[in-house]
């Protein structure tokens, strides 16, 4: 099993923890991850806000990059951005041929082209679909007994576009988590917006969806929220005071496939816990099959 | 505005978009089921139904007297629930991005941490997260606004998670921006 991978800016920086624990995490798990060479910015939620064609041609870029250096793999995307500007070019293509050559002209000033057929998938989906259930719990050699998770998708995975999982109450990342051993929740908030890019523009406007995000959590009993998006993890993780002032010790919050590591029996370093804002003490030193 | 990303936007192309916008949102029957949905209804000034009953009826003056499509995080809740299947976030984009044209015209900085996101893509060709920020702290001409971030600064700062800009991509994408725009500036 291979893909073409595409980090993103995130992942490259400031969420190198989620980058550096999925690639150890899809390696366990035989998966092979080429980068795409030269990948630049997908545009992130920025680029619709101010330029249409650039937000297609951005990501355009990237998958034109995949198709001429690895051909016939499909893109994996770990962030929720960039998975769905990604995905955004393959749908918007297939339907309107139009904005195909849009694109296509706006990307002959760099000898590029989108290839003929794209397939953007996210890292869930891969998990589920391509890797298996069996195949994951087959390599877990510590598993995550009695940790309560939280799973939290956010949004832009499965809305607009719901290729794998159902948009208002998903489970992709749940079964993940039972597979570990871990203890999976049923809660309100596993697919409500946590602010996003607001958190830079509009902080007033984003602590309290964080704080409710927190609280709800909380409530449910979590031990943990598992993420799977950089901007998700770093709103819940790193405004924790400012966003739910009241709530007790910090709640860790932790990219689901550090959580993959750790069932894996790799180090906590390994998977790069040492980055996490917000880890609760004891947390991995204390849950049962963590220590 | 020396950082801001040169959207050429033609006179035409506002009433162009407002047009467009207006297709988007014809069917609207007033619902609600997008106010409901939306998690950031409770910061907005105009809830999400008004906002598309406004662009019915072709008030642009008043749409962009209001702050609602700037606190629209991309949730696409709307998009997902909206009974006549409406691309709502969509519309909440081109709404941006009129605004954007029209700030980069005449002034203004309610988009301007889009435009400086965009503007530290086309520098760098990947974003660089530090020097985003500090660019946006210096194009808002807000004193107070860096404080509100200074301690989470220090602490990613400590976790080893921002630097100095360094992206071997620097400058890749300028060819492609000049493209873009010349492409949206034909009539
Ligand atoms: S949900 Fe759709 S139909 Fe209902 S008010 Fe909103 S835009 Fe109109
Ligand atoms: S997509 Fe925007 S307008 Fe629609 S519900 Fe989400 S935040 Fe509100």
């Amino acid at each position: 099993m291979k893909y073409a991978y595409y980090p993103g800016c995130s992942l490259s920086e400031t969420a190198k923890e989620f980058d550096v624990s999925t690639r150890k995490a899809l390696a366990r798990l035989g998966v092979e991850l080429a980068e795409i060479p030269d990948w630049t910015c997908c545009g992130a939620s920025a680029a619709e806000a101010v330029s249409e064609l650039l937000s297609l041609a951005l990501p355009g870029r990237n998958l034109a990059l995949a198709g001429r250096e690895l051909p016939g793999l499909d893109v994996l995307a770990p962030c929720s951005a960039c998975y769905l500007n990604l995905l955004r070019v393959e749908k918007k293509t297939e339907r309107d041929p139009d904005a195909r050559r849009r694109i296509d002209e706006a990307l002959s000033v760099q000898n590029l082209a989108l290839p003929g057929t794209m397939r953007v998938r996210h890292l869930l989906d891969a998990l589920v679909n391509d890797v298996g259930l069996p195949a994951i719990a087959e390599k877990v050699v510590s598993p995550l007994e009695g940790l309560k998770a939280a799973p939290y998708y956010g949004c832009q995975i499965l809305r607009p576009y719901a290729e794998f999982d159902d948009p208002e109450r998903p489970r992709t990342m749940a079964l993940v988590l039972e597979a570990l051993g871990a203890e999976p929740l049923d809660w309100r908030l596993s697919a409500t917006c946590c602010g996003a890019s607001l958190m830079a523009s509009k902080k007033e406007a984003a602590l309290p969806l964080v704080g409710n995000i927190l609280r709800a959590a909380r409530d449910a009993g979590a031990d943990v929220v598992a993420t799977v998006c950089p901007l998700c993890q770093m709103n819940l993780e790193a405004y924790q005071s400012e966003a739910d002032p009241k709530g007790p010790v910090p709640l860790t919050v932790a990219y689901l496939p550090q959580l993959m590591g750790l069932a894996f029996g790799m180090d906590p370093e390994e998977v790069m816990f040492g980055k996490n804002m917000a880890v609760a003490p004891g947390f991995l030193a204390g849950a049962p099959a963590l220590a | 505005m020396a950082t801001s990303v040169k959207n050429p936007a033609p006179q035409d192309e506002a009433s162009r978009n407002l047009k467009a916008i207006r297709e988007m949102v014809a069917a609207c029957m007033q619902c609600g089921t997008c106010t409901a949905s939306c998690p950031n209804y409770p910061s907005m000034d105009l809830a999400p139904r008004r906002l598309w009953r406004l662009a019915v009826m072709g008030l642009t003056e008043d749409i962009f007297a209001s702050r609602t499509f700037l606190l629209c995080s991309n949730c696409y809740a709307c998009t997902l629930r909206c009974p006549r299947g409406l691309p709502l976030t969509e519309a909440m984009a081109a709404l941006k991005r009129m605004a954007a044209a029209r700030e980069t015209k005449w002034g203004g900085r309610k988009t301007q941490f889009y435009r400086t996101f965009l503007d530290n893509v086309r520098r760098w060709g990947r974003v660089q997260e530090t020097d985003m920020m500090m660019r946006y702290f210096l194009d808002m001409k807000d004193p107070l606004l860096p404080l509100r971030y200074t301690p989470l600064g220090f602490r990613l700062l400590r976790k080893g998670k921002i630097g100095p800009p360094h992206s071997a991509q620097s400058g890749r994408l300028a060819g492609l921006f000049e493209k873009v725009k010349e492409m949206e500036a034909r009539p």
